[in-house]
């Protein structure tokens, strides 16, 4: 394979399927025609420049369906397994549920000392849905992209450069960032619920210095509240992104193979993935650990 | 790489999934695994006291029966103190009984002897008085010598 449509190759396979708005007088080619909008438009980005001068207002379609229809079918199995839930005998399916429940019951309990009814199906959603998630790195990186593919540029005119498809919603920054974020928020909420305002405030302002007086107090204020803060940041940013990172790489990793081994790809591939398996295990636990961790640091006076 | 409204859409998700799981799957499944806890410390107990009760039951059981043997051998022992009384009860019947019928052939043979020597007195005199005719050649008065032959036949 030559060496541009290599790159070529790997910049459409980290490409997303992106729905977002155009502004006004935009020029765009687009389906094989030029055109100039009038309008601020709704539309799928046909290519990474559009995609970028779409701003904020875009959805990453791929990344979304993905993630979504995978959290249903994982919500699905589960509510499955909860209506066969009883106090007998556990058969089948049953027995597999009950130890993923078991399991991150476990790991609640051992982390988490506070009463809480949310965190432990918080920790289930992420575990099970970040590894389905992360599971997606194992399908050969063409199939499901090329299908995609095949059925845009067949039924719908599209070029077939402009049908991105991304199956892998974990190396979308977006996905594992929204994520992260909403854990933080959980953290941010805890930590006042439990503490209060002013504990909450306290504690990023007269720690980790402390002073006895007022004027040694304030003289330390400034340090300990960018400590603090920049501590309290790195939560969300180091997670979302440790997650999105290990993702990313082994992504590439298999895109890099695929676009310089071709058809033989398997070869190198395989062994990759069987590695791969525990990355993707190790990260959704991790995930879900450190959720777990700072969710129960949020709550415990220190 | 670009960062947008996939981050509100993906919370959208995140938030949707994780009230599910809260409400639908949690709750039951975290009940019934609590239920089936409670279930088999119930039934670990249960298997302890059925032990207890086993060893409990095996002791009574072996209380009854040496209870039992002892009444047994007590009844046993009764019922050979009783024979024993009535083998001797019997013995002493019989004794009295024997001494009995010993002394009524004693005081027959006594009747039968008198009656005999009465009778042995009654011809003694009869005899005497034949004898006695013959003596005399002739026919002696009975009532004449009826005292003499009465001493006689008393003094034998």
């Amino acid at each position: 394979m030559a060496a541009s449509s290599a790159s070529e190759y790997i910049k459409h396979h980290l490409g997303n399927l992106t729905y977002g708005q155009l502004p006004a007088g935009y020029e765009r080619t687009c389906h094989g025609h030029e055109q100039t909008l009038n309008d601020a438009t709704w539309t799928f980005a046909c290519n990474a420049q559009e995609a970028s001068d779409m701003g904020f207002m875009a959805f990453h379609v791929d990344s979304l369906a993905w993630s979504g229809g995978l959290g249903i079918i994982m919500c699905l199995l589960f509510w499955l397994g909860a209506r066969k839930a009883s106090a007998g005998i556990p058969t089948g399916f049953m027995n597999f549920v009950e130890i993923i429940i078991e399991f991150i019951d476990t790991q609640v309990r051992d982390s988490f000392h506070g009463k809480s009814k949310l965190i432990a199906p918080l920790s289930l959603v992420i575990f099970c849905w970040v590894f389905l998630m992360n599971l997606m790195d194992l399908i050969p990186v063409d199939w499901v992209p090329l299908t995609f593919q095949w059925i845009m540029t067949s039924f719908f005119g599209w070029t077939s450069h402009e049908a991105y498809f991304r199956i892998v919603p974990t190396t979308d920054p977006n996905i594992t960032l929204s994520m992260s974020i909403s854990v933080f928020l959980l953290v941010i909420f805890y930590s006042i619920k439990v503490k209060g305002v002013g504990g909450f405030l306290g504690e990023l302002s007269f720690k980790p210095f402390e002073a006895n007086n007022i004027f040694g107090k304030v003289l330390l204020l400034p340090i300990n509240l960018v400590l603090e803060v920049i501590a309290l940041l790195a939560k969300p940013v180091s997670l979302g992104l440790r997650l999105f990172g290990n993702m990313y790489a082994g992504e590439f990793v298999f895109i890099l193979v695929a676009a310089m081994m071709g058809t033989w790809q398997a070869v190198a591939a395989w062994p990759w993935a069987v590695f791969h398996i525990l990355v993707i295990t190790l990260q959704a636990f991790i995930f879900m650990v450190l959720t777990i961790v700072y969710l129960s640091m949020a709550v415990e006076e220190h | 790489m670009n960062i947008n409204a996939t981050l509100i859409g993906q919370a959208i998700w995140f938030f949707l999934f994780v009230a599910f799981c809260m409400k639908f799957v949690w709750p039951p499944i975290s009940k019934a695994l609590e239920e089936r806890k409670q279930k088999i410390a119930e039934g670990l107990s249960a298997a302890d006291r059925a032990e207890r009760d086993l060893v409990l039951a095996q002791e009574k059981a072996s209380s009854n029966l040496k209870e039992a043997k002892e009444k047994a051998s007590e009844i046993i022992e009764q019922a050979n103190k009783r024979a024993n009384q009535i083998v001797e009860e019997a013995k002493d019947q019989a004794r009295i009984e024997g001494e009995r019928l010993i002394e009524k052939a004693h005081s027959e043979i006594d009747q039968e002897i008198n009656r005999a020597r009465e009778e042995l007195r009654k011809e003694v005199s009869a005899l005497a008085l034949s004898g006695a005719e013959q003596v005399l050649g002739r026919e002696v008065n009975r009532d004449a010598h009826k005292q003499l032959l009465d001493d006689l036949a008393a003094q034998l």
